[in-house]
Formats: structure tokens, C-alpha cells, sequence
């Protein structure tokens, strides 16, 4: 198929770009200028060159942050992907449930992230909240502001109960958008259902899974009211993560030059991470 | 208004028109040359030109980072590997 070649039509990218300029670009600007300054206030910069990201790279407190990070990003990978894939398969796919269970699988969406982060705080409370309580009932020494491991379960649980159901609608678009046609085809064949999933399925899924292991890990990533809310970060560091430890410096200490740094090494984290993700998952796509 | 707007300083700005001048003339390269050039390199990737240019400053970035971590922050030589990189990237990749 010949491809029609228009370079006039570039033309209607530009208000894009602009938007993206005003709304990324220049903060992003500000942010690599603030990197190699420091600043006392009154908008007053003195130079500091590259000192800043070498403090960053050598702190602790930076690699403890980014191994807690990673931890909970591939973790939380590793439980929402395949149960929300597991929950779209057993969804229906015609009749009247199938708008019931899609409304109960957005609820968890809609709630404003603070929201979320107030709601477990009091749900997993030892004393007054129903998990807490049952938890302790049933045996379990469980206190999630005193114990990490206690805070690293209900944070972990906390994100699977707020985002898998993104990954269930994902993996529902692509699950219907399957033509009866290649059942029939597998039927024929005599296929299991595992080979079904398999070699139909998974397939028709990847590139709604794609786009669904993206989202997650930039937003996992980025993660902040909840944890922020839910734990504050402790007990201790414990549940520090990234976002949270960047805060603390930028806004609780106000060293924004150091915060700048760590920013700019945080996206090149997200960058590399969300390009090596897609470009593994789409790969071979093309043949 | 000058260099304290935005906290700019004058490496810096060098640093965006550098970049900015690198996309620039993925477009006019890409006017002349249309079809952004597809191929797939050694590491077994499908990549255009744009793509190479992201994985050439992409790349360049961690040189610098790696290099500023584990030996000084006089980035003439991790700048040298860079340029190795950029020729690599776009040769081959």
C-alpha cells in the first residue's frame, strides 16, 4: 500500500506542541536550571554546577528510597496485571451484567486519591477499623503504624484494590473486541481453554495490556497522596518512596536544588523503565 | 527581565538549544527525507530516526550520571562517549 506522503499536515501538531510546551516543557526547563543552582530565597541563584546530582547519587537516602520504589512498582506489576486479566476473562460479555459489573469495576476509579488513602488509613486501624480488627481477631499481630511489614501489606493492598480494576476495563476492551469467528476457529480445532487464552486471547490483549502495564508503572511511580495519607511515609522511612522523599526535600527542607536534581533522575528512571516496558512488549508486533 | 527569569543560566539554555536544534533538524531531515528512515539495528528493534535521537539523548543521559556517580563531575570524556554513543546509535542501532 503506498503511503500518501502530506508534510503540510505537520501543521496541525503545533498546537500540541504548544500545550505540551506550557504544560511540560517549560516547568521541566525550570527544573534543570534549579539543578545546577542553589537558592536561599528571594529569587536569588548562585551556581553550583553538577554538585547536586553527585550529593543525590551518593545519598543513602536516595538509593534506600529507589530500592523501596522499584520494590513496590514491580510488586504491585506483579499482582495487578495478572488478576486484572484473570477478573476480565470471568466477566460476561453480554446481558444485563455485563453494565453491572463494568459500574462496579469503575467505582474504585472514581474516588479522589486522598480519599482512598483516608479510607484504608481507617479501615486497617487496629482498634477502630474492620481490617485491623479482624486481623487482630483472627490472631495477627497487626499494626500497620507501628510494624513496616504491616504498611508495605496494606499499601500494596490499598494500590490492588484502587487501580486493578483500570487493568480488568483494559483487558475487557480487548477481550471484546475479539470476532466470535476465532472461537469458532478453536472450537473447530479442538482447542483447551488455555490454548485459547493462549494463543487468541493474550495476543488480541497486548496491545490494551501494553498501554494498561504503562499506566500503572508511570503512575506507581509517581505515587504520592495515597501512601502520603495512608502511612506518611513511615513507620520510620519504611514506606518512603520516591515521590514522598522528594517532597521532603524540595518542600519540607526547601532545598530545592538538590529536589531538582533528584527530579531529573527520577524522570530519567520513569523514562527508561516505561521505554524498555513498551519497546519489549511491542516488539516483533510489526511481523 | 535577562537570566534571572525561569532562574536560567547561560549552560543550561545552551543545554535546550542544543536539544531543540537536535529535534529541529529531525524535521527538516525528515522534510527532505520522508518516512523516517525504519530499520531494525542490532539490538533487534524496529527504530526511525526520532527514535534514534531518544535513544541517543536518553542514553547520553546515563553516561553523564554513571560517569558523575563513579568518577568526577568533569563530564569531558563521558561527553566524548556520548558522541561514540550518537554515532553508534544512528550507524547501527
Amino acid at each position: 500500500m503506498n503511503k500518501t506522503v502530506n508534510q503540510k499536515a505537520w501543521f496541525f501538531v503545533i498546537p500540541v506542541v504548544v500545550l505540551v510546551a506550557f504544560n511540560a516543557v517549560i516547568p521541566l526547563m525550570t527544573v534543570v536550571n534549579y539543578s545546577v543552582q542553589e537558592t536561599f530565597g528571594n529569587n536569588e541563584f548562585f551556581w553550583s554546577g553538577l554538585d547536586w546530582f553527585k550529593q543525590i547519587l551518593h545519598s543513602d537516602r536516595f538509593h534506600q528510597a529507589l530500592r523501596r520504589q522499584l520494590i513496590f512498582t514491580f510488586t504491585i506489576l506483579a499482582i495487578e496485571i495478572p488478576l486484572g486479566i484473570a477478573i476480565a476473562l470471568t466477566m460476561p460479555r453480554k446481558g444485563p451484567w455485563v453494565s453491572v459489573c463494568l459500574v462496579l469495576m469503575a467505582l474504585p476509579l472514581l474516588i479522589p486519591w486522598n480519599v482512598v488513602g483516608a479510607m484504608w488509613n481507617i479501615f486497617a486501624l487496629p482498634k477502630i477499623g474492620f481490617m485491623g480488627h479482624v486481623l487482630n481477631s483472627m490472631g495477627f499481630d497487626f499494626n500497620f503504624t507501628r510494624q513496616p511489614g504491616d504498611a508495605w501489606f496494606t499499601l500494596i493492598l490499598m494500590d490492588v484494590w484502587h487501580w486493578t480494576s483500570l487493568v480488568v476495563l483494559l483487558a475487557y476492551a480487548g477481550l471484546v473486541s475479539i470476532p466470535d469467528a476465532y472461537y469458532q476457529a478453536a472450537r473447530i480445532d479442538g482447542a483447551k481453554p488455555f490454548a485459547i487464552f493462549r494463543y487468541i486471547q493474550l495476543p488480541k490483549m497486548k496491545r490494551v495490556l501494553t498501554i494498561a502495564v504503562l499506566l500503572r508503572l508511570m503512575d506507581s511511580f509517581m505515587i504520592y497522596t495515597e501512601p502520603f495519607v495512608l502511612t506518611g511515609g513511615g513507620p520510620g522511612n519504611s514506606t518512603t518512596l520516591l515521590s514522598i522523599d522528594l517532597v521532603k526535600i524540595a518542600l519540607g527542607q526547601f532545598d530545592l536544588g538538590p529536589a531538582a536534581a533528584m527530579s531529573l533522575i527520577y524522570f530519567l528512571i520513569v523514562l527508561l523503565l516505561s521505554w524498555l516496558f513498551y519497546t519489549l512488549m511491542m516488539r516483533g508486533e510489526e511481523e | 527581565m535577562g537570566l534571572t527569569w525561569m532562574a536560567w543560566t547561560w549552560p543550561t539554555a545552551a543545554f535546550f538549544l542544543f536539544i531543540f536544534a537536535a529535534i529541529a533538524s529531525m524535521g527538516v531531515w525528515e522534510y527532505y527525507r520522508p518516512g523516517g528512515d525504519p530499520r531494525r539495528g542490532v539490538f533487534m528493534i524496529d527504530t526511525t530516526r526520532g527514535d534514534r535521537l531518544f535513544i541517543t539523548l536518553v542514553g547520553s543521559a546515563y553516561i553523564m550520571l554513571a560517569w558523575i556517580g563513579l568518577v568526577s563531575t568533569i563530564l569531558w570524556w563521558p561527553l566524548v562517549i556520548s558522541l561514540c554513543w550518537a554515532v553508534f546509535v544512528f550507524r547501527y542501532v
